[in-house]
């Protein structure tokens, strides 16, 4: 019967320090550019613009049909062949903004669509412009018809980073597949880096949770 | 000179034609309410007013100034009309000062200084002063009603727009809409208005517009439309909202 013993991953506290703060950029990064890159989509497609929606629902399709793995893959190892040659980490995080982006696209147009179009007339009739309606009588409201499908949308990219192990970025599971090969200690290695990850979901589940408190104040009828 | 001057108006949805050219005239000053039956094309008519519908022919002169839903100056021009909706259409993230301030301080009409006190006073013409912090959500309809003439009266219009102002609201909170309406007109304010409320028009317009298949069927004061109708669809449509 093995004996469980966590003391040899002890002098490993920095790369676990090291791992948990790449994968914290990581998510960062690519949830800042993919909250931008979706708003970005979702704006354009209510457009009605035919050649730009194809060239978005295609993209929205060929992210959501494919193992995030390979999308990390083909921009870390296909791209350089066409002259884009990125380092791991900078390639990770174009590989996850792409691949949050095509989610949040879908979830922002969702939320433009829950606006009923009297709200959208009302601020017209007040005589403000395109962009006021949009900041001042939109946005609010559709955040928060959409924040709880947002935000566990970020909790599914910051638990999806570790697949950028597979081109070697070093984060929290690149971290504890090192340790785990040079200390042969499996299960305490993956216990811990399980841990790591459960303390990081709740701490920002807390924290959207009590900035939805005071960001969305009104009461609503249902 | 007309403060608003429409001639043979046609309008369309798809193949449905729901304007057939509606000419009417309104002076400053005026209160005019368009009556008629569901689906007449009154409700079109004030939309085409405020440019919230493209039109398929005639004119609409309000100032002696062309409008369109398409025009250049749109926004400057609705600065100056105000329209209020059946079903109130506040914003509901914002509480009532917002609501009736978030206009006249983007189009720098006041300062953020100065909003509290246009609130106040617009907010004590409709009776609603004491919500001024209050979340539209929990307001009854009639109090949101009279928020959102307040949030026009904010804007200082030349002329009003209301549709169907009360028809959302239940029987007993009317009378408190209907009676702001009264203060507005009685202070000169030039309104147009589609209504159900036959009293009403009866009691306050100064003139009568009978709407019937997307035509102005019949049109004059009060006591002329009502008390001695000149067409039988006219007649019908008034003994039908005896109750």
């Amino acid at each position: 019967m093995n004996q469980f013993n966590f003391r040899p991953l002890f002098r490993y506290e920095d790369a676990f320090i090291e791992g948990i703060l790449t994968t914290l950029k990581l998510a960062f990064q690519a949830g800042a550019a993919g909250l931008i890159l979706g708003l970005v989509c979702a704006l354009l497609l209510g457009r009605g613009n035919r050649a730009i929606n194809l060239i978005i629902r295609s993209y929205i399709e060929l992210i959501r049909n494919t193992p995030p793995v390979i999308q990390i893959f083909i921009i870390f190892f296909v791209f350089p062949t066409i002259g884009v040659r990125l380092p791991p980490f900078e390639a990770s995080v174009v590989a996850l903004t792409l691949y949050f982006g095509a989610f949040v696209t879908e979830i922002v147009r969702s939320g433009l669509a829950s606006i009923p179009r009297s709200q959208l007339e009302a601020g017209h009739c007040l005589g403000i412009t395109n962009l006021q309606v949009f900041l001042h009588v939109v946005m609010l409201p559709a955040l928060r018809n959409i924040y709880p499908s947002l935000t566990s949308q970020f909790i599914l990219l910051l638990l999806g980073t570790s697949v950028a192990s597979f081109i070697s970025t070093e984060e929290l599971f690149h971290t504890a597949a090192f340790v785990d090969s040079r200390t042969f200690r499996s299960f305490e290695v993956y216990a811990l880096i399980s841990a790591i990850y459960v303390s990081l979901v709740i701490a920002f589940r807390l924290f959207f949770f009590a900035f939805g408190k005071l960001a969305f104040r009104w009461p609503t009828a249902r | 000179m007309a403060l608003v001057e429409i001639k043979g108006l046609r309008k369309s949805f798809k193949d449905l034609e729901v304007l057939k050219g509606v000419s009417l005239t309104v002076e400053k000053g005026d209160i005019v309410a368009l009556i008629g039956r569901s689906g007449s094309g009154k409700s079109t008519l004030l939309r085409c007013i405020n440019g919230l519908e493209e039109t398929q022919g005639g004119t609409i002169e309000v100032g002696e100034r062309q409008i369109s839903a398409k025009m250049a100056g749109l926004r400057e021009y609705r600065q100056r009309v105000g329209i209020v909706f059946q079903q109130f259409n506040l914003f509901p993230h914002m509480n009532v000062e917002k609501n009736v301030t978030l206009a006249p301080v983007l189009t720098g009409k006041v300062s953020k200084a100065e909003a509290r006190k246009l609130a106040e006073e617009c907010l004590a013409k409709v009776g609603m002063l004491e919500k001024i912090n209050a979340w539209p959500e929990q307001l009854s309809g009639g109090q949101q009603q009279r928020v959102a003439i307040a949030r026009c009266l904010a804007m200082a219009p030349e002329l009003m727009l209301f549709d169907e102002v009360t028809s959302a609201l239940d029987p007993e909170l009317v009378g408190e809409v209907l009676k702001v309406m009264e203060d507005m007109a009685r202070q000169g304010m030039t309104m147009v208005l589609v209504t159900h409320e036959m009293s009403f028009a009866r009691n306050v317009a100064s003139k009568v517009v009978f709407m019937h298949q997307g035509k102005i069927w019949e049109e004059g004061t009060p006591e002329a439309v009502f008390g001695d109708p000149q067409t039988p669809e006219l007649r019908a449509f008034i003994s039908s909202t005896h109750h």
